[in-house]
């Protein structure tokens, strides 16, 4: 990867990240470390999908359905950095009478599905591959799973049928960063082996370092050559990514940042992107 | 009643779609490994190409059939009731419900009418669940007539719609020259003074058999179809009330939560008055031949007729 596209990469998903963690802050709830462990892979998704925020409802546009929904801080974040929305909508995340819901909502411009209830996003993406194979339309769909949602039987059913139908304009990305609400992935009831089940289902299957923006590229270009079979990248993660004191911890899960923590994490954020800029 | 044509609204959902497969070019079909039942098969064979069978997975099947009308189709997902509405509750909620995507629901089999296979196949609960979802529309056409209408008029309604099916041939009721099918208006087959027998479905036929045997006995009875339970035709339903001072309502479904709940929701609140309701009494079905176990569940006209009378001399 070109290093100076490298090096943006970086300051994006930096400031994703204080969006983050300045969404969930003034919301005083929602979902830190399984948003802070996608930041990279939203991050380089949104870099290659083929998206207008001047015209979010573009019929051609590539889409994507964040299937754990409960991370939509990521989402919202990067959508609010590709200028879908203002910045400023994060600050009013979660609450009364604001664009910005708790979990994903269709109504937000540049969201395609309103997502959270574990398991069903796949469906819809599933849905929309098909839809697209139906129209030989060109767009990709591409849809974010937890590690812990697989663990939903919906997500099995829809991974079937996106195999018996050969839906290649679909990659689902599972965050593997190994901890649920209830403790270790592995401890709770474990969805492992993971690339096992996917293969075993007839998916094409690509492991990856989540925050590796050059692996990321390597397994996306994989994605894309893929033909005949649904593909499904298996990235590995650390939850809480970025943010020193909530990197791998479980209680982050479902936690807001008091604001001695708030100004903690975006001090280190800050400092972070200082120093790429001072890169540049 | 011999020469009386019959057939069940599941074959008319089956013959609509196909019928209406070239007018509605993104008109596509799911079904959960029940195309022969549902009677998508007979889509399926016009159309290979239009039909999607997502095996027996029912909450993916909804969830594929958000994605699709989420890109522009119109996805009719088929099941039986109790599957689509019942075991996919969840995703129709929150998949098809809160982003009120345009998927049509074709749920088959519906009431205890299914017969034989029993209580566990039996729904009387979908339309009580299908109720709460917000903007959720719910038709339960009564005859071959009204399903293929309700089958386009779902198609050409900007959102999701829940249409109930029936396994039993019933008899053909709406095949006159001036039957129109309107979502959201009930239709007044027979006028009355004494008392409106308000029914739906399969029960309306039955309804209007009943307002023959009272009209022997003295009693002036007004019939009203409810097609559509969702959204409800509060404007018929409050003036049958006020005319007629006492309602019945009839359904193949649990008193619980459906037709009945409906009709007594909307009197109660802008004109009280007595409202008996004929359905499934909090009880579960069991296996039986069709028409056996509709009048042992009261679902007949001889046992509307009865209630109708006690509804009367209640006045």
């Amino acid at each position: 990867m070109d290093e100076l596209i490298r090096l943006q990469l970086q300051k994006t998903a930096c400031r994703v990240r204080m969006g983050i963690i300045e969404g969930v802050y003034n919301a005083k709830s929602g979902h830190p470390g399984g948003s802070l462990s996608i930041a990279d892979v939203l991050t380089y998704l949104y870099s290659i999908m083929n998206v207008d925020p001047k015209n979010p409802d573009m019929p051609e546009r590539d889409r994507f359905v964040l299937s754990k929904g409960h991370t939509a801080p990521a989402l919202y974040s990067v959508l609010a950095e590709k200028g879908f929305f203002p910045k400023e909508e994060l600050k009013s995340l979660r609450h009364i009478g604001a664009l910005l819901q708790g979990h994903p909502c269709i109504h937000i411009p540049g969201v395609d599905m309103s997502s959270g209830s574990l398991g069903q996003g796949i469906s819809a993406a599933v849905g929309m591959a098909l839809s697209g194979k139906h129209r030989a339309q060109n767009y990709h769909v591409y849809t974010i799973l937890g590690d812990g949602e697989i663990e939903e039987g919906q997500v099995w059913e829809a991974a079937m049928f996106a195999a018996h139908y050969g839906l290649d304009n679909l990659t689902a990305i599972v965050d593997n960063n190994g901890l649920q609400i209830d403790g270790k992935i592995t401890d709770v009831c474990s969805p492992e082996p993971i690339t096992d089940k996917f293969e075993a289902f007839g998916w094409h299957v690509i492991t990856v370092n989540a925050h590796d923006f050059d692996d990321l590229e390597r397994a996306f270009r994989e994605a894309e050559s893929i033909t005949g079979q649904p593909v499904a990248i298996i990235q590995k993660s650390v939850k809480g990514k970025g943010v020193s004191f909530m990197e791998n911890q479980v209680g982050w899960h479902g936690t807001a940042p008091n604001q001695e923590q708030y100004e903690q994490a975006m001090s280190e954020l800050s400092a972070e992107l200082k120093r790429l800029e001072a890169l540049a | 009643m011999s020469d009386v044509i019959k057939k069940a609204t599941r074959e008319s959902y089956g013959e609509a779609l196909t019928a209406l497969a070239e007018k509605y070019e993104n008109l596509v079909v799911l079904d959960a490994d029940l195309a022969a039942a549902t009677k998508t098969g007979i889509f399926k064979k016009a159309y290979p190409d239009r039909h999607y069978d997502c095996g027996i997975a029912e909450a993916n099947m909804m969830g594929v059939a958000a994605g699709l009308a989420a890109t522009g189709m119109i996805p009719f997902a088929s099941s039986f009731a109790m599957f689509a509405a019942g075991r996919a509750f969840e995703i129709v909620r929150n998949s098809i419900g809160y982003p009120h995507l345009n998927v049509k629901i074709g749920a088959t089999h519906a009431g205890i009418s299914v017969g034989e296979d029993g209580a566990t196949h039996q729904c009387c609960e979908d339309i009580a669940l299908m109720r709460t979802i917000p903007g959720m529309v719910i038709l339960n056409p009564a005859d071959d007539i009204e399903a293929k209408a309700a089958v386009e008029a779902a198609i050409n309604w900007d959102g999701p719609v829940y249409c109930r099916f029936g396994r039993l041939a019933v008899p053909v009721i709406n095949n006159n020259p001036d039957y129109k099918f309107e979502i959201g208006k009930g239709i007044t087959l027979r006028d009355g003074k004494d008392v409106t027998i308000v029914a739906t479905g399969l029960m309306v036929c039955e309804a209007l058999e009943a307002a023959e045997m009272l009209a022997k006995d003295g009693i002036s009875a007004r019939v009203i179809n409810i097609h559509t339970i969702k959204p409800l035709d509060s404007e018929l339903i409050l003036k049958a009330a006020k005319e007629t001072g006492c309602i019945v309502t009839c359904e193949e479904h649990s008193i619980i939560g459906g037709l009945g709940s409906a009709v007594a929701e909307c009197v109660s609140e802008s004109c009280p008055v007595p409202v008996t309701r004929i359905g499934v009494n909090d009880t579960f079905g069991h296996s039986g031949p069709a028409v056996a176990l509709l009048k042992e569940f009261g679902l007949c006209a001889d046992n509307i007729a009865a209630v109708t009378k006690q509804a009367v001399a209640k006045k």
